[in-house]
């Protein structure tokens, strides 16, 4: 099952390594690889609808818990066969699309790797696993989204989508690695086994919420679901492929399989009943006001993303039945629906409702696929839409006594908004009058017009023979999905009953519905006044603030003055480290162990703390450096008092030498810069924070003066400097051979620094060099 | 176990900067030198590291004086890491440098500076003495200020000042902190103060200590509220100078986190409580710095400041779990943002700039070199399976056990706010055509090919060696598993140092 996988990225990456040396006509070869595929998994129809499961596992990161462990049940066939067989078909199909396009062979570079991720998605069985191939499918929908990347529109939209699947990713990624910890394991189906483990913990809800946010941000639920509207940007194939058959139901895809982890639980239905329903209704309804083709179409599949949402909230036997199925329903009629406007706008190039008419003439087996596809999006007997509507009614009506009536009636809703949109989408531009401008539209190569074909007798197909699409796919999903119960058995037929009665109605009113809504501009300008309410826009304006915030915020932080950058890290630390003193304790000094303080010593301060203050207010350089040449000499002092004069003899030497130079130096300078903005108020609060800090660190001093020190090392150096080192003087011993690394390295220091004064000074560059 | 091997990559760069030196203004030969070094530097900080992976932890007493007396050099699976990252550095950027920096800079003394620097980080990350790694840092700080200074534009002075002023002030706080640990136990080698502070009564002292180290590399490494001297000065330098302080030198201030907070000062709550405050809103900082700039080289010098707050936090939690993801992240981080750098360079030899609204039509004119860097970007991003998801799941694990669920949160807007510029530069850089052609100046078309080469090849090594991290994630997580281990139980290293 790993080469499985594996095929569609090898694809990518010898396209991405010979792309350029494939001919024109060529392209419609790599359909080899899906249909390929599509062999192989129909090969396993007949195991896996016996019960069996296929299993393999490869080690990958073990000390994850994340191995390639891939497993081939129902639930996986089902999507397997919708990835490859619809793969087939858009490879073909885009083959003529994109005819002659410059990058054709990123296009399908990227359409491989979206067609093994996904694969991956379905197919995996270990959490962290899935989730990578879940962010590779973001990736190449971000990819395909903006494959025309010379327009502002493409790239926008990319950027969108990409941002909110990728930020759904994250909370999903910590919703699963939640789950792994809890249940010590990222196999699914071990954690399948120990459901109950996740379902009694406190952090259930939580994970919940976050499984949630991911896949609702991939299907596209409301309010997450814009981006999809906004991905029709891309390449008409793209949006057949991904953003209505497989891509999307990814979150569809997630929410089943968790089902038997994590649903059941008044949290988990209410919560998918809710934002399901209401996404359905909404999009449903939106769908109707669209003039744009394809905007119809992304629509109606958020109204379609929606119901499955809806049933799977609902979570009893039938609705899982009716997911599964209305799943293949809507991916065959959909994606039938997608290519045949790809063909109309690439053949008359537009897709605008309320210009197109009459192309039945001029584009006639389109007609016929769009019209199939149509009816069966309708759920007009004998197509497969009527046995996925039936099934929809089916659930609704057998659900709780309390909230039968609700369901069915926003089930019903819904479906009559997407007759109207499939109506809109399949017949509307065939029919009336053909157009003067369309008259020389013909229709495309067979490699563009047969794909579409193919789906829409796809849909005639399994709705007459919906028995053996029971046993074969809904049945064993459904035993993946939830507990194993009898086989399942569509049927044309169930007899005149109320779910009938709805779906007659559901019909005669989405046709009523279809004749009487005619798109026009204005409809569109109507829904355009509620357009500052919607989530994208309230997103939009978030976007904003949060830019504008983060203009503000960090101006303010990052205001360019070396001096306020200081004050604050002074204050931080200030802030620290009276707290630690704080806690410390009281400060009890016991003067007695202290030395006595002697007059030299309180002079040498005076002296010390004067010079300080005559740096501070000084106005030129020159007096600054007197000044600070005063404050290092009274160091040195302090060194003389307290025993080491070689040490002092050092300082001073340095100090003046220091002193000698900038004196040297600040000659040759322009005058003081004044800081016109120096007032009163600032210069009052740098004060305060130094004298803060000043007294800070003189408690902390005195309070370390009290700590006994243990005196083993200096001991070492005393006794072994002349005996071991053979130096007489242990200061200088200390620097040459105790820790002569540190002086090696100090001098290192130095002569770096002289490098750098010399190039300072010397090096010029002209403005070519400069970067 | 000795081994005086454990130095090697010190005085390899080292000689190769004195060897410089006496070839002074004779740039083919310095650039030669430099490359040379590097590889020589590269090859014994492998074989270390590999000796070290698959055995003790090994220490060389400097001038044969035991330790605590003299100065020792430890070389444990946490400075190993760091050494050979370094040296991947070192060789990606010497190798980028032969062409990417102007010959005048050469004539001045770029490479024995650069030389000295991966030295100096060589030292910092071996040493076992606190005042000897306070040299190292002074070195770093003295080498990587001429790097920022040398050309001397306005710009770059003005950056360089307030990069030395903040950076001057962290070793301040350093050396405070090294001055009351001294006066406190009397010792500077790491593993003794590490046991001698345990004895000291008054404990309140040594956390008062421990905040010194706390704001001496934070500054260093750049987190809130303390990074300005990082979005001030890294846009400024050539980009071959930029890419080793993206890589390296913030990372010298965590290594000093990681190696002191988890050595001698063992963080109680509340230190633990102040550092994730920190972790939080560097995260959110950097984020929002980053979120409205419009040269790449700024919303990568804000990242730097963002991510580095995801590794902190990971300290901050103070589990393994959480340590593992810390190390992990900081292991392709220096990879990552090396290169972005290393980008940026190369963007501005194919455009002449690194804005933007300028920039554009990448895609469509080097589809390979857009690809190459495309494994870049979204590496940052830590799109699966490249390296920078891997982390992020010891990390959300981390936080969990932790409950901290602030720190979740922070990752997540840190990662999501970064997808989002990914995506952007993606989109601005690489597919946007460019707005005119009057802007470009494709300086990379007219190089030569072995220059052509000498660009490329570089980000190419870091890009591999990411792939590797990616995709090989579990040979990461093992190294990062022994760090971890030694972070937590600090007893062998202390053994290894004193013998006891």
């Amino acid at each position: 099952m790993l080469i499985v996988v594996l095929l569609g990225l090898i694809v990518s990456l010898l396209l991405a390594a010979f792309g350029r040396h494939i001919r024109p006509g060529w392209w419609i070869f790599l359909a080899a690889a899906p249909l390929a595929l599509s062999a192989w998994f129909v090969g396993q129809l007949p195991a896996v609808a016996g019960g069996e499961t296929l299993l393999e596992n490869t080690r990958w990161v073990p000390s994850l818990g994340l191995d390639l462990s891939f497993r081939l049940d129902g639930l996986s066939l089902l999507f397997g066969l919708l990835i490859t067989v619809i793969g087939t078909l858009i490879f073909v199909y885009a083959s003529s699309y994109l005819k002659g396009h410059p990058y054709i062979g990123r296009f399908y570079g990227y359409l491989s790797l979206f067609m093994a991720s996904m694969l991956g998605v379905v197919l995996s069985d270990n959490l962290l696993l899935l989730f990578v191939f879940w962010e590779l499918t973001s990736l190449s929908s971000f990819f395909l989204i903006g494959f025309n990347n010379d327009q502002a529109d493409s790239r926008k939209s990319a950027l969108t989508a990409l941002c909110l699947t990728g930020l759904g990713g994250f909370f999903l990624l910590v919703g699963l690695v939640l789950m792994g910890r809890i249940a010590g394991t990222y196999s699914i189906q071990e954690l399948i086994a120990s459901a109950g483990l996740i379902k009694d913990h406190p952090s259930y809800p939580v994970i919940i919420a976050l499984i949630f946010i991911g896949a609702f941000t991939k299907s596209a639920q409301f309010p997450f679901h814009f981006w999809l509207p906004d991905a029709m940007k891309a390449p008409t194939p793209v949006s057949a492929y991904l953003h209505s058959a497989t891509m999307v139901k990814a979150g569809v895809f997630l929410l089943l399989r968790f089902t038997p982890l994590l649903g059941g639980t008044p949290g988990w239905s209410y919560t998918l009943l809710l934002v399901g329903g209401f996404t359905m209704m909404y999009a449903g309804g939106h769908a109707l006001f669209r003039t744009d083709l394809k905007s119809v179409l992304a629509y109606s599949t958020i109204a379609v993303l929606g119901v499955l949402t809806f049933l799977i909230g609902l979570g009893t036997r039938e609705a899982l039945i009716a997911a599964c199925t209305f799943v293949i329903v809507h991916a065959l009629y959909k994606a039938t629906l997608f290519l045949t406007t790809g063909i109309i706008d690439h053949e008359t190039g537009t897709r605008d409702l309320t210009q197109l008419s009459g192309l039945r003439t001029v584009l006639m087996p389109v007609f016929i696929a769009g019209l199939l596809a149509a009816l069966s999006s309708a759920g007009v007997p004998l197509f497969f839409g009527f046995i996925g509507k039936d099934l929809i009614y089916e659930a609704t009506l057998h659900a709780g006594e309390e909230f039968r009536l609700y369901l069915t009636v926003a089930a019903v809703f819904a479906n009559i908004c997407l007759v109207a949109a499939g109506f809109m989408a399949g017949i509307k531009p065939f029919t009336g009058r053909l157009v003067p401008q369309f008259k020389q539209v013909h229709l495309p190569e067979w490699s563009m017009w047969i794909p579409p074909l193919v789906l829409a007798l796809l849909c005639l197909v399994f709705g007459l023979f919906p028995g053996s699409i029971g046993k074969l796919i809904v049945s064993p999903s459904l035993a993946a999905v939830s507990v194993a119960g009898e086989p399942v058995h569509l049927k044309i037929w169930h007899g005149f009953n109320p779910v009938l009665l709805l779906s007659g109605a559901t019909l005669a009113a989405g046709t009523v519905l279809y004749l009487l809504n005619s798109a026009s501009a204005n409809k569109m300008a109507f829904v355009g006044r509620f357009e500052v309410v919607s989530p994208q826009s309230l997103f939009n304006r978030g976007w904003r603030q949060l830019m504008r915030f983060s203009s503000l915020y960090t101006g303010i932080l990052h205001n360019g003055f070396l001096r306020s950058y200081l004050v604050r890290i002074i204050i931080f630390a200030e802030l620290l480290l009276a707290f630690e003193l704080f806690k410390a304790g009281p400060l009890s000094v016991d003067f007695d162990s202290l030395a006595p303080i002697t007059i030299y010593e309180a002079m040498n301060v005076l002296l010390l703390v004067g010079a300080l203050f005559l740096v501070v207010k000084a106005s030129s350089r020159l007096t600054a450096v007197v000044g600070m040449s005063v404050v290092g000499f009274a160091i040195c002092l302090m060194f003389v008092f307290y025993g080491a004069p070689d040490l002092a003899m050092t300082q001073f030497t340095i100090d003046t030498l220091t002193v000698v130079l900038f004196a040297f130096v600040l000659f040759n300078l322009p005058p003081f810069l004044k800081f016109p903005t120096r007032n009163k108020a600032i210069i009052t609060r740098d004060a305060v924070v130094a004298l803060v800090f000043g007294g800070i660190l003189s408690m902390i001093a005195i309070k370390v003066l009290q700590v006994p020190t243990s005196k083993e090392v200096s001991k070492f150096y005393g006794e072994n400097a002349y005996l071991l080192a053979k130096g007489k003087n242990v200061v200088n011993v200390i620097l040459v051979d105790f820790r002569g690394f540190d002086t090696m390295f100090e001098i290192v220091v130095l002569g770096i620094a002289a490098l750098g004064v010399y190039s300072l000074i010397k090096l010029r560059l002209k403005p070519s060099e400069r970067e | 176990m000795t081994a005086n091997i454990i130095i090697a990559t010190v005085l390899v760069h080292l000689f190769t900067a004195l060897l410089q030196l006496t070839f002074w203004r004779k740039t083919i030969t310095q650039r030669v030198l430099s490359v040379a070094g590097s590889l020589t530097g590269f090859a014994f900080a492998l074989g270390l590291f590999e000796r070290v992976r698959t055995g003790p932890i090994l220490t060389m007493n400097a001038a044969n004086w035991e330790a605590p007396f003299g100065i020792v050099f430890v070389a444990d699976q946490l400075s190993v890491t760091f050494v050979l990252l370094t040296a991947i550095v070192a060789l990606a950027v010497s190798i980028f440098s032969a062409t990417g920096v102007g010959r005048a800079r050469m004539l001045y003394g770029y490479f024995p500076i650069f030389h000295f620097l991966i030295m100096g980080l060589n030292g910092a990350f071996l040493t076992g003495d606190i005042f000897n790694l306070y040299v190292w840092f002074e070195v770093i700080i003295i080498s990587s200020f001429v790097l920022l200074t040398l050309g001397g534009r306005k710009a770059q002075l003005e950056g360089a000042v307030k990069y030395m002023a903040l950076n001057i002030l962290a070793s301040t706080f350093f050396l405070t902190g090294i001055g009351i640990l001294y006066g406190i136990t009397g010792s500077l080698n790491m593993a003794d103060l590490s046991q001698k502070i345990q004895w000291v009564e008054n404990q309140a002292i040594i956390n008062l200590t421990a905040m010194f180290f706390l704001i001496g590399f934070g500054i260093k490494a750049a987190l809130f509220p303390l990074y300005f001297w990082l979005p001030s000065s890294y846009h400024t330098p050539p980009s071959a100078v930029a890419a080793v302080f993206g890589g390296l030198l913030t990372k010298v201030g965590i290594y000093g986190f990681f190696r002191v907070f988890t050595l001698i000062f063992v963080p109680d709550d509340f230190i633990k409580a102040v550092l994730m405050g920190i972790a939080v809103m560097t995260i959110l900082t950097g984020a929002f710095g980053a979120i409205i700039k419009d040269n790449i080289r700024r919303i990568f010098s804000y990242l730097i400041v963002c991510h580095l707050g995801f590794v902190i936090g990971g300290l901050a939690l103070f589990t393994k779990i959480a340590f593992i993801g810390a190390v992990f992240y900081l292991i392709h981080d220096i990879m990552v943002k090396t290169n972005l750098f290393l980008m940026a360079g190369l963007i501005r030899h194919l455009r002449g700039t690194m804005n933007m609204s300028k920039l554009g039509g990448l895609y469509a004119q080097y589809p390979k070199l857009s690809l190459l860097m495309a494994v870049v970007l979204f590496s940052l991003a830590g799109i699966p399976p490249l390296s920078g998801f891997w982390p992020k799941v010891y990390l959300f694990d981390g936080g969990y056990q932790g409950n901290d669920y602030l720190y979740i949160g922070g990752i997540i807007i840190g990662s999501f706010i970064t997808l989002y510029l990914v995506a952007r530069i993606w989109s601005e850089v690489f597919w946007k055509r460019a707005a005119t052609d009057d802007f470009v100046v494709d300086r990379f078309k007219s190089l030569q090919w072995h220059r052509k080469t000498l660009l490329v090849l570089p980000i190419c090594l870091l890009a591999c060696s990411s792939l590797f991290i990616g995709l090989n994630a579990e040979y990461i997580i093992q190294i990062a598993d022994k760090i971890a281990g030694e972070m937590a139980d600090p007893s062998p290293y202390i053994e290894a140092v004193l013998g006891k």
